[in-house]
C-alpha cells in the first residue's frame, strides 16, 4: 500500500500501554504494537479452530458450518472439544482478539494525542458480544445459552430465542434498540447527503460550507445541530442502539421468562383506565 | 431561595431516572431460572422456567386424596338402580364410590342433589343430571380414544372441575352485537384490543371458534419460496393461527420452542415431540367441543349459555391452567378405572 506524503511524521514512538518499546513499530502502513501481536495470535488461533470445527463437522458448505455451544447440561463447566469445547475456546479467542484490537486503538490514540472515542465506541460493540456469550449465559447458568458460530445456525438461534419469548418485538429494550438503529441510519443519511450537497453544488458554482449546511436544516426543520453536534448525535445514536440491543437480550431469560407481550400487562393494570 | 429551588429541581431530575429504572425492574423477574433443552445444542430450543412463578401456579391446585377401595358387592348398579344409562355394568359398591368421588370433585358444597332429585334418583328432569351423564361419557371417551394426548395419566372430572360445578376456564363465542364504532371501521376482525385469550397481544380475541369448534386449517405456512399464482392464506389467517398458538402457550405456561423449531414451522423435523402431543390435543378438543359440549346448549338454562346462546366449551386452559401437565401430572385415573371407556 502506498503511503501518503504526510503520514511518516505521525509515526510517533511511545504511548504504549504495555511492554515499552517492544513491538513499537510499523509493518507497512500498519502499527503493530503488543496488542497487534495478541490480535493476530487470537484471530489466527480462533480461525484455525473454526476450520478444525468445520473439518470434524458434517459439511464444508460455508452457509451450514456450525460451531455450537455445549449442551445446557454442562452448565458453566468446560465441555469436550467436539461437544461445545471448541465454541468455548473460540469465544475466548474472539474476545481476546476484539479486546486486543481495542487496546491497539488506544495505543494509536495515545501516540497521536487524541481522545479515546474510537476505542470507546468499539468497546460498546465488544460489550454487546460479551453480553451475548458471557453475561447472559452466566446469568442463565450455562454456556449453552451462547449463540452458535455459523452463518445460518446463528440466524436459527436468533429466531428460536425470539420465539422463546413468544414475540420479541414486544420486548421494550428491543423496541428502543430498533428505534435507535433506524434513527442512526436516518442521521447518517441526512448528514451524508447534506455534506455531499454542499460539496457538489453543480457546474460553475462554488462549493458551499458549514453555513449553507446549517441554513438548509434551519430552513427545512427549524434547527441545525451543527457540524460537531451531528457527530456527537451520530455516535450517541449508534452506541445507544448497540447498548439497548445488549439490554434487550440480557433481560430475556434472566429477568423475564414469559412472553414479552405479557410484560405489557403493567400498562393494562394502570389505575387510569 | 432560587438556588435552593434550583438545587431541589436538579435533585428531582436526578431522582427521576432512578424511579423509572425501579419501575422497569419491578415489572421484571430475577435470576436464577431453570432451563430445559428441547433440541440440539445451540439451536435455542430451550424452555426457560421461573421456578418461583411455577411454585405459584402449583400452589393454585390441590390434589384430593383418593377414596379408599371398596370390596365388590356382587351386584351391578344397573340391577339395583333404575335408569342407569352409563356405568350400569359397574359393581354397585364401585358405583357408589364413584358417586361419592364425583360429588367431591364437582359439587362438594351442593352435594348429591345438585344433579339428583332426592325423592327419585332416577329422575332425569334436572338438567345437571343430563349434563353430568354426558360428561361421564366424554371422560370415558377421552381416556379410551385420546391416549395419544392424555397418555396413561388420563383425565377425571377433577381435571377440569377442580371442585367447581362449572370449570373455571371455559369459552363462549364472542357477543356478535358488540361494535366499538360504525361504518367501514366497524369490522375489527376481533382484533386490536388486548386479547386475554391470545397472550395479551392485539391478535384476534377468539381463536377458538375457527379452530377448536370449526375445522379451519391452522397451517398457513407457504411451502414454496416464490409465489406462483396459487392463492395463499392471508395475513388475517396467519394472525388467527398465531392467536391460537398464543393461547396454547399461555394455557400451558410454555414458550413457542416447547414444541416448534422456528427454523421451519411447517416442517416436523427438528421439532420437540411435544408438538405431536399438542397436535392430538387440538384434534381432541375440537372433537369434544363438537360432539359433546356444544350439543349440550339445548339442555342448558340461559344463565349457563354464552351471549350468543352457545354452550360453554373447552380450550387448553380448561385442563392445563398454566401447567404443561394438568394437575402437574397427578394420576387420579388409576383410582377410578371405571372412567376408561370402551372406545
Amino acid at each position: 500500500m502506498s503511503m501518503l506524503s504526510f503520514e511518516r511524521k505521525y509515526r510517533i514512538r511511545g504511548g504504549t500501554l504495555i511492554g515499552g518499546d517492544l513491538f513499537d513499530f510499523w509493518a507497512g502502513p500498519f502499527y503493530v504494537g503488543f496488542f497487534g501481536v495478541t490480535t493476530i495470535f487470537f484471530a489466527v488461533l480462533g480461525t484455525a479452530l473454526i476450520i478444525y470445527g468445520a473439518a470434524i463437522g458434517p459439511t464444508w458448505n460455508i452457509w451450514q458450518i456450525n460451531i455450537a455451544p455445549p449442551d445446557v447440561s454442562y452448565g458453566l463447566a468446560l465441555a469436550p472439544l467436539s461437544e461445545g469445547g471448541l465454541w468455548q475456546i473460540i469465544t475466548i479467542c474472539a474476545l481476546g482478539a476484539f479486546v486486543s484490537w481495542a487496546l491497539r486503538e488506544v495505543e494509536i490514540c495515545r501516540k497521536l494525542g487524541m481522545g479515546l472515542h474510537v476505542p470507546f465506541a468499539f468497546s460498546v460493540a465488544i460489550f454487546a458480544y460479551f453480553t451475548l456469550v458471557v453475561i447472559r449465559p452466566v446469568l442463565m447458568g450455562a454456556w449453552g445459552h451462547g449463540f452458535p458460530y455459523g452463518i445460518l445456525s446463528h440466524l436459527d438461534w436468533v429466531s428460536n430465542v425470539g420465539y422463546q419469548y413468544l414475540h420479541f418485538h414486544y420486548n421494550p429494550a428491543h423496541m428502543i434498540a430498533v428505534t435507535f438503529f433506524f434513527t442512526t441510519t436516518l442521521a447518517l443519511a441526512m448528514h451524508g447527503s447534506v455534506i455531499l450537497a454542499a460539496t457538489n453544488p453543480g457546474e460553475g458554482q462554488t462549493v458551499k460550507g458549514a453555513e449553507h449546511e446549517n441554513c438548509f436544516f434551519r430552513d427545512s426543520i427549524g434547527y441545525s445541530i451543527g457540524a460537531l453536534g451531528i457527530h456527537r448525535l451520530g455516535l450517541f445514536l449508534a452506541l445507544a442502539a448497540v447498548f439497548f440491543s445488549a439490554v434487550c437480550i440480557v433481560i430475556s431469560g434472566p429477568f423475564w421468562t414469559r412472553g414479552w407481550p405479557e410484560w405489557w400487562n403493567w400498562w393494562l393494570e394502570l389505575p387510569i383506565w | 431561595m432560587m438556588n435552593l429551588r434550583a438545587a431541589r429541581a436538579t435533585r428531582g431530575c436526578r431522582a427521576l431516572p432512578v424511579v423509572l429504572l425501579a419501575l422497569v425492574l419491578a415489572a421484571c423477574e430475577r435470576p436464577p431460572n431453570e432451563v430445559a433443552q428441547q433440541g440440539f445444542r445451540g439451536t435455542g430450543m430451550l424452555e426457560v422456567v421461573n421456578p418461583r412463578l411455577r411454585e405459584e401456579a402449583l400452589a393454585g391446585i390441590t390434589i384430593p386424596d383418593p377414596l379408599p377401595p371398596v370390596p365388590p358387592s356382587g351386584t351391578t348398579a344397573g340391577e339395583v338402580y333404575q335408569n342407569v344409562q352409563v356405568l350400569g355394568d359397574l359393581d354397585l359398591a364401585e358405583f357408589t364410590r364413584f358417586m361419592v368421588a364425583i360429588t367431591e370433585w364437582v359439587s362438594p358444597e351442593e352435594g348429591c342433589n345438585y344433579c339428583h332429585n332426592p325423592a327419585d334418583l332416577a329422575d332425569d328432569n334436572i338438567y345437571t343430571k343430563i349434563v353430568s351423564r354426558r360428561m361421564i361419557e366424554m371422560t370415558r371417551h377421552i381416556n379410551a380414544a385420546w391416549t395419544d394426548h392424555v397418555g396413561a395419566t388420563g383425565v377425571t372430572c377433577y381435571t377440569c372441575h377442580q371442585g367447581e360445578i362449572v370449570p373455571a376456564e371455559m369459552w363462549w363465542a364472542a357477543d356478535p352485537g358488540s361494535r366499538r364504532t360504525r361504518g367501514l371501521t366497524a369490522g375489527t376482525a376481533g382484533q386490536n384490543l388486548p386479547a386475554v385469550n391470545a397472550g395479551l397481544t392485539s391478535l384476534p380475541a377468539d381463536p377458538f371458534t375457527p379452530y377448536l369448534l370449526g375445522n379451519t386449517d391452522i397451517r398457513v405456512h407457504t411451502m414454496q419460496a416464490l409465489p406462483d399464482g396459487t392463492p395463499l392464506p392471508a395475513t388475517k389467517q396467519t394472525e388467527e393461527t398465531y392467536a391460537l398458538m398464543m393461547h396454547i402457550s399461555d394455557a400451558l405456561g410454555v414458550n413457542c420452542t416447547y414444541c416448534h423449531n422456528s427454523q421451519h414451522f411447517a416442517s416436523w423435523e427438528g421439532n420437540s415431540p411435544n408438538r405431536v402431543t399438542a397436535w392430538h390435543a387440538i384434534n381432541m378438543t375440537r372433537a369434544l367441543n363438537t360432539e359433546y359440549l356444544e350439543p349440550l346448549a339445548t339442555e342448558l338454562p340461559p344463565e349457563r349459555r354464552g351471549p350468543s346462546g352457545d354452550a360453554p366449551k373447552a380450550n387448553c386452559t380448561t385442563c392445563h391452567r398454566g401447567l404443561n401437565k394438568p394437575l402437574n401430572g397427578a394420576n387420579m385415573l388409576q383410582y377410578h378405572p371405571e372412567l376408561i371407556g370402551n372406545d
